[in-house]
């Protein structure tokens, strides 16, 4: 909360009002009729307000004073205009529940919308975003600004609304009750306004230091405490927490100012009321003994109900308009999502399950068969069909991810159907890229790959991916079941499918010892398994897919032997009859790769396969002897 | 519970005292000012009385300005002791934690003590505020108003005994009915972040397999779930207003109804009349605020409940009182020993005997989860046996003081971090007081010096939070050289050149063996 408040102050600036005009037309697109319900049952509540009070000075002028002088009171209007005002203020608390109401579901159901829209939008994102962009920031914009923005629309817009007409209906009223002492309240008013404007300026000065120095301690503990364990093994307790104590004061001092001129802010409003409250008795006190015609005993006291619920809406205006910011800030964040470009694709050339006839023909299936064909259609609506053989080239391909730093240069490959290609070389040398390449997570600079030799960017790009299996080091999986998991490969799977790829990828044997064997829910973190059985999954996500192509990248070091061999023995099964990019981060694995590219900076420095570059003497024979590290 | 938080107040005592002082004087002006008014209608304005009325309103107005220093203060001391309470708070937690063994941090998981630590601080800092000022002030603006009221005219402040009890069994019936809606709210919000950050993750899985529109799927689901019940349950809360609204409206028509009877009657006067419908508003404003404050509370207690199981959580690593202040070498000894984890059923080492000589360089391997890293953590207490005795030296470690142990057996944990400052300041982890020339050799033994020499600033280049800004093999160096530096006599390499090329690997053991003769060194493998 704090510190949103914080971020959102120094954030908007300007742009306040287009973002609001924005917001209230995404608002209106789905809710505008509740939007005026609301709008109406705001003037209404208040308007009852406003008349509540003015019956007080006809309460005593028109009613009680009169009464007081007549012989025989006779009580029957006044009971009548007491019924008159029970309907009005009926109508008030009518229009109160109704727009509280309504404007609770315009705030939810606009959360949830923002919601799905951000979420559906971001699926569209290229993969640059989600490279560029801290997790932790792109998740907040689904819990705490969507939260703010929701608490803005529920409560600080209509109390707003609420607010603006109160001070317009108070202020008609007090004028039509006496425009002197009116005058007085607004110069009252001007002064505190001057002094609470001072006052939240240097607050909020205060403000962005807690903020820093907030920023500044969670840093520090996040650190600390992640390295606890090191921070024990080194008895290093003592330094530890004098570190934590420099910045905890820190933040005591800020904190403490902060708070403190921001809270003042309730009582100096809440006594400003009061001491105007007085000053309306003297001086209309003072006419009223002097020049009675000019004010009546209930116009004094209606008066002094409405200086009353005159410097409630202001001082509500005041502290409203601070969470607006800050709600307009997270919209600001939420739109500025919404702002990110799509993913473009340009492709025609579609992957399609096909049948073999015997002579060769192709039929496009619905069904899907162990055949994979590229659907062509022409602007004649002609389709042509053709084999997927997984036949990958790379020509003269150059690639920059910002546009000034050239990650590869002229890289130029060919991989054949079938084949294993492997991909050596430090950490940053451009292996990732390479394959980043391949299923355009990232479009290339210059140069050309084709698939089967139509273009990539010929290709649509869920075909293109879909063609092409991925085996990560950072294994994702999902919170679901283990079936689930695999069956992520390939939505309609049966159970037999799943379990058959499971066999493939040698996963078949831990997932049966689980607790609940297939059905076992696993969490996405998977703290429940273990590193290499993560790999074993997902290897079986791939098989269970059977994609033409694969992209593998290697076992991490940190599984055991044994474990590396299960996994190891998944791959070569998931490689047979498929083209292969193989990430190889030990060169024991890729003996038998068909080709091994080495990469440095961006550059094949070598090619060829295990025998030819052990002859060479080169970059690879300093690596396979343990010369050079491998990243 | 709220005991064991109170006691963080310490030297903001003061402040916390005088805040609510503060605040009752300010609310005692305050009710004051409606019945005093009364008296300057009837007896100023209504008799025509103009000196009354300037003495009166002098009066008022310094009580007015009385109550604005008061309110103002009353805020500054209240941030003041907050911010304090806050401050020592997260100094409690922050120096408990220090005392924790490995077992209790896993206990707690590191995020979640960050979370303890920062959010949870916070709600409790801001309820800590909230309860010095704003839960000092509602109630007694409700009875001094209530007071005054029944000063000003029995008969009519009865009207009270009638909308009281009823404004509060409505608030209360309706924060019964909506808090565990709220409740619910909290763990669907779970539900929505893990689907986000899983996708966030993924979002490369979900590229490949083109699953865009089942993660949609998933994502309405949750945020569905939330907007049923969150929706629910605000809706159900916000019936406050209207029947608020409703309760003070009633009472200011029968307030005007009956008054106007009783003035028409000669029992009270017009002014009077004029300041219970003052009372009235604070009285229900008053009832209003205290159903927040109780809200307000009632939800930071789930972060005084987080922070407290942390406070009063006994360290499971407990000292012994006559500690052995010196190793004296690095034989070490196993026997009969027993290990479970907390939490796990199954036991992890069972009956281990074993004897290793000081100096000698002992290699363990064995699959993932066989137990090679439970083992050796035994050995500096990371954590604590289940059965049998494991010593060092000679003596059982449960006698040392546990930092001259650690001190004497070093490990390089599997996984290992650096801390965001210079490579020398991340050495002299090991030893604070360690020459330059120390510093080099012992990176010279881990093999580091040579990269080290290559970065541009050397020995004082920065090292980026996490460790970022080197390779994996380079941080593994670097650790081997910060364990060094304090010169163990047992000293325990976790898996620690995973990342390292064989070559170099080859060079560290043949430093170790060199140099380091009389060291006992146990070496953990994955791989051969």
């Amino acid at each position: 909360m704090q510190r949103a408040r914080v971020a959102g102050r120094g954030k908007i600036e300007g742009s306040a009002w287009k973002i609001l005009w924005r917001l209230l037309r995404y608002i209106f697109q789905e809710s505008h009729f509740a939007l005026f319900v609301a709008f109406f049952s705001i003037i209404i509540s208040s308007a009852a307000a406003v008349i509540g009070t003015m019956f007080i000075q006809q309460l005593i002028d028109d009613y009680i004073t009169p009464l007081t002088k007549a012989a025989n009171p006779n009580f029957a209007p006044l009971l009548n205009m007491i019924i008159l005002m029970g309907a009005v203020y009926l109508l008030g608390v009518l229009g109160t529940l109704l727009y509280t109401q309504v404007m609770i579901m315009t705030g939810q159901r606009l959360q949830k919308r923002v919601r799905d829209d951000m979420f559906t939008h971001m699926q569209k994102l290229p993969l640059r975003y989600f490279d560029s962009n801290d997790y932790g920031d792109i998740m907040s914009r689904f819990t705490n600004d969507a939260d703010t923005l929701r608490q803005m629309i529920e409560q600080s817009l209509p109390m707003l609304v609420n607010s603006v007409f109160n001070v317009a209906f108070t202020l008609t009223a007090m004028i039509i009750l006496s425009p002197l002492l009116t005058v007085i309240s607004l110069v009252v008013f001007a002064l505190s306004i001057f002094v609470v404007r001072s006052l939240t300026a240097k607050s909020s000065k205060y403000f962005r230091l807690q903020q820093k120095a907030t920023g500044n301690i969670n840093g520090y503990i996040e650190e600390m405490l992640n390295g606890q364990k090191v921070v024990k093994v080194f008895s290093h307790e003592e330094q530890a927490k004098a570190g934590f104590d420099k910045r905890n004061d820190a933040l005591r001092e800020d904190a403490s100012r902060a708070n403190g001129l921001s809270t003042m802010l309730f009582p100096i409003m809440g006594n400003v009321g009061n001491i105007l409250y007085v000053l309306i008795a003297v001086v209309g006190g003072y006419i009223a003994v002097n020049h009675p015609a000019l004010l009546t005993l209930g116009a004094i006291a209606a008066f002094l109900q409405l200086s009353r619920s005159f410097s409630q809406p202001i001082a509500a205006i005041t502290m409203q308009l601070n969470v607006i910011i800050m709600g307009l800030a997270g919209a600001q964040r939420i739109f500025q999502l919404f702002d990110e470009p799509v993913e473009q694709d340009s492709g025609t050339v579609s992957l399609v399950s096909v049948a073999v006839a015997e002579d060769g023909t192709l039929t496009e299936t619905a069904n899907r068969t162990d055949h994979w064909g590229w659907k062509r259609v022409d602007e004649h609506g002609n389709v042509t069909l053709t084999r997927v053989r997984g036949h990958i080239q790379f020509k003269d391909v150059n690639f920059s991810y910002d546009g000034k730093n050239q990650i590869l240069h002229h890289i130029t490959i060919e991989a054949n159907p079938g084949e294993k290609m492997a991909l050596v070389g430090e950490t940053g040398a451009g292996k990732t890229t390479i394959t980043n390449m391949l299923n355009r997570f990232y479009d290339i600079s210059s140069g050309q790959i084709t698939y089967d030799g139509i273009d990539i960017n010929q290709i649509q790009k869920a075909s293109l991916r879909l063609s092409m299996g991925m085996v990560l080091q950072d294994t994702n999986l999902f919170t679901a079941s283990v079936r689930d998991n695999i069956r992520y490969g390939r939505l309609n799977a049966t159970d037999a499918e799943v379990e058959e790829a499971a066999k493939l990828a040698n996963a078949d044997g831990f997932i049966r010892n689980l607790p609940n064997g297939y059905d076992t829910v696993i969490d996405g973190s998977g703290s429940d398994l273990s590193q290499g059985q993560r790999q074993l999954l997902s290897i079986a996500r791939a098989a269970v897919a059977d994609p033409p192509v694969m992209i593998m990248d290697e076992a991490t070091s940190s599984i055991d032997t044994r474990t590396e061999k299960m996994v190891q023995t998944g791959m070569d099964n998931l490689m047979k009859n498929r083209t292969t990019f193989v990430i190889a981060h030990r060169l024991s694995t890729i003996h038998n790769s068909d080709d091994i590219m080495v990469l440095e900076d961006g550059k094949i420095i070598e090619e060829g396969d295990h025998d030819q570059l052990i002859a060479k003497q080169g970059k690879y024979y300093e690596l396979y002897t343990g010369k050079a590290e491998l990243g | 519970m709220i005991r064991q938080l109170l006691q963080s107040v310490r030297e903001y005592k003061r402040d916390a005292l005088i805040s609510p002082l503060l605040v009752a004087i300010e609310t005692f002006i305050e009710t004051m000012i409606p019945f005093l008014m009364a008296g300057m209608i009837d007896k100023g304005i209504v008799p025509g009385n103009m000196g009354y009325i300037e003495r009166l309103g002098v009066v008022m107005l310094i009580g007015a300005f009385i109550s604005l220093a008061a309110g103002a203060g009353a805020s500054w001391f209240s941030s003041a002791a907050s911010a304090g309470f806050a401050k020592n708070l997260r100094q409690d937690l922050y120096y408990h934690i220090q005392n924790f063994a490995f077992e209790d941090i896993d206990h707690f998981s590191p995020s979640s003590i960050v979370t303890r630590l920062t959010t949870d601080v916070m709600n409790i800092q801001q309820a800590f505020q909230m309860s010095v000022r704003m839960a000092v002030r509602s109630p007694l603006m409700l009875i001094f108003s209530i007071a005054m009221a029944f000063s000003v005219d029995a008969e009519m402040a009865t009207v009270f005994i009638v909308t009281v009890p009823v404004m509060a069994i409505a608030l209360s019936i309706i924060i019964a009915i909506g808090r565990p809606m709220f409740k619910k709210v909290y763990q669907r919000y779970d539900g929505l972040n893990q689907v986000v950050r899983e996708n966030l993750r993924g979002i490369r899985v979900v590229k490949t397999y083109n699953r865009s529109d089942t993660e949609n799927d998933k994502e309405k689901v949750a945020s569905s779930r939330i907007f049923e019940i969150f929706s629910k349950g605000e809706r159900i809360l916000q019936l406050n207003s209207p029947i608020m609204q409703f309760v003070m409206y009633g009472t200011l028509l029968f307030l005007a109804w009956f008054g106007a009877r009783r003035i028409v009657g000669g029992t009270m006067q017009a002014g009077q009349l004029v300041s219970l419908l003052a009372y009235a508003m604070s009285v229900l404003m008053s009832l209003n605020m205290l159903s927040n404050v109780f809200n307000q509370l009632t939800i930071s207690m789930a972060s005084a409940k987080r922070i407290v199981e942390v406070l009063t959580y006994e360290s499971t690593l407990k000292s012994p009182t006559k500690p052995i202040m010196a190793v004296p070498n690095g034989d070490i000894e196993f026997n009969q020993v027993k290990f479970a984890y907390e939490d796990d059923h199954k036991e992890r080492l069972s009956d281990i005997n074993l004897h290793i000589k000081s100096g000698e360089t002992v290699g363990i391997i064995g699959e993932t989860g066989s137990g090679k890293s439970t083992l050796v953590q035994l050995i500096p207490r990371l954590y604590d046996v289940n059965g049998g005795v494991v010593s060092v030296g000679g003596n059982d470690v449960r006698q040392y003081d546990i930092r001259t142990l650690r001190d004497n057996v070093s490990m390089v944990l599997q996984q290992n971090v650096l801390f965001s400052g210079t490579i020398a300041e991340n050495l002299r982890w090991g030893n604070a007081d360690a020459t330059d020339a120390e510093l080099v050799h012992a990176a010279k033994l881990a093999q580091a010096d040579t990269f080290v020499q290559s970065l541009p600033d050397g020995y004082d280049t920065y090292i980026e939070q996490g460790g970022s800004n080197v390779s994996g093999g380079q941080k593994q160096r670097l650790t081997i050289a910060r364990t060094l530096l304090k010169n163990p006599k047992i000293l325990i390499l976790d898996d620690s050149t995973s990342a390292v090329d064989t070559h170099t690997d080859r060079l560290i053991q043949e430093a170790f063996n060199a140099e380091l003769p009389t060291m006992t060194k146990l070496l953990i493998a994955q791989r051969i």
